[in-house]
């Protein structure tokens, strides 16, 4: 019985915590189920209608092709992101070369930079090439700023390869691209899903190169296209938070689903198992 | 016969081993070079001759289009002496102290409650993991509704302690401190995380071995838990103080930086400068002393840790 007693303060705890962090959740579910005469009724009431006429409205509305936008660029990003930084993780973690640890810590501080030093001329850069309010615009910056903590991730992670199996492959007469394609990428697929679920969520939310690069309603992104739906919803509070859950929606299903490796995806490089 | 064979081969590896060396320094750079090269492209496009431009573009008065004038320190010289400037560091430093003194701690707690001996714990993490995943528009649009002076939670939630309707967002006083919740509210649980991975780490025997001495939780906690944590404090720091010189996006989209620049920050004034007022060449000296003042962070920041290892405070 006192053990029991002793517990309660703990989870006092945790069902405050529990307030604090699911709470603003439920509200925003739950009011995008209502019609805005049940939101303006009762604006607190949890549950109190199950409408899904909202969700069909904001879709109607554009929604859907923010969504496309969206998956097509963190798509084509993430993807070239892995490629690239795993090409480049390679000799930085498994050759020795004099420039070794300055191109290393070059793509590394790139994590410590703010993106509004690069704001403006990446604005011009796109303007010249053509590419501005597309959103091919934002394929460059996305993989740029990507690079620094997929290098990071990549290079901890080859590290740990043990050496004698590229030496093997080299008696087999493999050169370094055969070895990286035939011995490293295989066992690489760990550290991979780390880089795509780490890059996709943050490229799936990043807004402020977006907000630069990107005017038309057509080509934005769906962080950019929520924010301009303030503006028509500013009284359908109940059709803005179908929005606002529809977009959260698909990254929270695949935490549902693959809780581990997203937690553990998200927290990038900085949990080492 | 077949000795002074071997003998000749060996004899002409060695005259042809300098040419070869170099031959083979040659292909390995040409490798290493092949390896890196799209990733050092892309960076250089789009990292370093953005950065450089920026400083170039900070000598100038110019409005983006066709030539400015060079002006040298000019916008420098104004930026010290512009209230809006300091007032926007003076918030920067809010969102750091914030992140590490109030996010930092309140993630360890969480991340201790899960290990607490009760029921239902991994329903109450994935919970608590929740904010951390949704889009900061989303939650900076969730929040602003959330904090509306009629129709909002928060309000309808203080008056049931008998306090009065409060304009959060367009108070100055309350506008700076609602952000910083949400702040709070979001990234906690990213610090939950590196906690939690943390705290698992700790060998076991070393609770076993203080409960044998009579120890009592608390005693547990700050003889064996926190100073083993005390590199992911490190770490959690570093991370916090980065990221919240970068922060833009829940300021743009909860307040704009308002009301009257009281929830300023350089990143939404150098945006508002650069793309609404259309003063690059300033906007670039605001853009530039951001980066300078990351670079001096992370210096700062690395030669401490240096030292620190040095000493061997920990591992």
């Amino acid at each position: 019985m006192t053990i029991g007693f002793k517990k309660i303060p703990l989870y006092v705890v945790a069902v405050l915590l529990l307030v604090f962090t699911g709470f603003p959740f439920l509200y925003m579910i739950s009011t995008s189920l209502k019609t805005q005469g049940q939101f303006f009724e009762k604006p607190f009431a949890l549950f109190s209608s199950f409408n899904l006429e909202n969700f069909q409205t904001v879709f109607e509305m554009g929604l859907s092709r923010y969504f496309i936008n969206s998956i097509l660029v963190s798509t084509v990003a993430v993807f070239a992101v892995m490629i690239i930084a795993a090409l480049a993780s390679y000799p930085l973690s498994r050759m020795k070369f004099k420039l070794n640890k300055l191109l290393f810590l070059l793509f590394i501080s790139g994590m410590m930079l703010p993106i509004h030093a690069t704001l403006i001329p990446i604005f011009k850069l796109s303007q010249s090439m053509g590419v501005l309010d597309t959103i091919w615009a934002l394929l460059g910056p996305y993989i740029a700023f990507s690079l620094p903590i997929s290098i990071f991730i990549l290079t901890q992670f080859m590290q740990e390869i043990p050496k004698s199996l590229e030496e093997a492959a080299k008696i087999d007469g493999c050169n370094h691209f055969q070895i990286f394609w035939r011995v490293i990428l295989p066992m690489l697929t760990p550290a991979l899903m780390t880089v795509l679920i780490y890059n996709f969520i943050h490229l799936w939310n990043e807004f402020i190169f977006a907000l630069v690069l990107i005017s038309s309603p057509e080509n934005m992104t769906l962080p950019l296209g929520l924010q301009d739906f303030k503006g028509e919803f500013s009284v359908n509070i109940p059709g803005l938070m179908a929005a606002l859950t529809l977009a959260s929606l698909p990254i929270l299903v695949v935490y549902l689903f693959s809780q581990e490796k997203v937690v553990k995806g998200l927290a990038g490089g900085a949990v080492k198992e | 016969m077949e000795t002074t064979e071997v003998k000749v081969t060996n004899t002409r590896s060695i005259v042809n081993v300098a040419s070869r060396t170099k031959q083979n320094k040659f292909k390995s750079a040409l490798t290493i070079g092949l390896f890196v090269a799209p990733a050092l492209i892309v960076y250089s496009i789009y990292v370093i001759y953005p950065i450089l431009t920026t400083l170039m573009y900070s000598f100038y008065d110019w409005d983006g289009m066709g030539a400015g004038v060079f002006i040298g320190l000019q916008n420098y010289i104004d930026l010290f002496k512009d209230a809006i400037f300091w007032k926007a560091l003076t918030n920067n430093t809010w969102v750091v102290l914030t992140s590490v003194f109030v996010q930092i701690p309140l993630g360890l707690i969480m991340a201790l409650m899960l290990f607490a001996p009760i029921k239902g714990i991994r329903f109450f993490s994935s919970i608590y993991f929740f904010p951390f995943l949704m889009s900061t528009v989303a939650i900076g649009m969730l929040w602003v509704l959330m904090f509306d002076p009629i129709n909002g939670m928060i309000n309808q939630f203080i008056n049931l302690f008998g306090f009065e309707n409060v304009a959060w967002l367009s108070q100055t006083n309350t506008a700076l401190f609602a952000v910083l919740l949400v702040i709070v509210w979001q990234f906690a649980p990213f610090y939950m995380i590196l906690f939690k991975a943390a705290i698992v780490g700790i060998p076991e025997d070393l609770y076993e071995a203080a409960e044998i001495d009579g120890a009592n939780p608390l005693t547990k906690f700050f003889r064996i838990t926190l100073p083993l944590l005390m590199p992911t404090i490190v770490s959690s720091s570093i991370l916090a103080i980065v990221g919240s010189l970068k922060a833009f996006d829940i300021f743009y989209i909860m307040t704009g930086g308002g009301p009257n620049h009281g929830t300023e920050l350089l990143g939404t004034y150098m945006f508002k400068q650069a793309f609404i007022n259309f003063n690059m060449g300033y906007a670039s000296a605001i853009a530039f002393v951001m980066f300078i003042v990351a670079l001096f962070v992370t210096i700062i920041i690395q030669v401490m840790d240096y030292y620190r290892k040095k000493r061997g405070a920990y591992v």
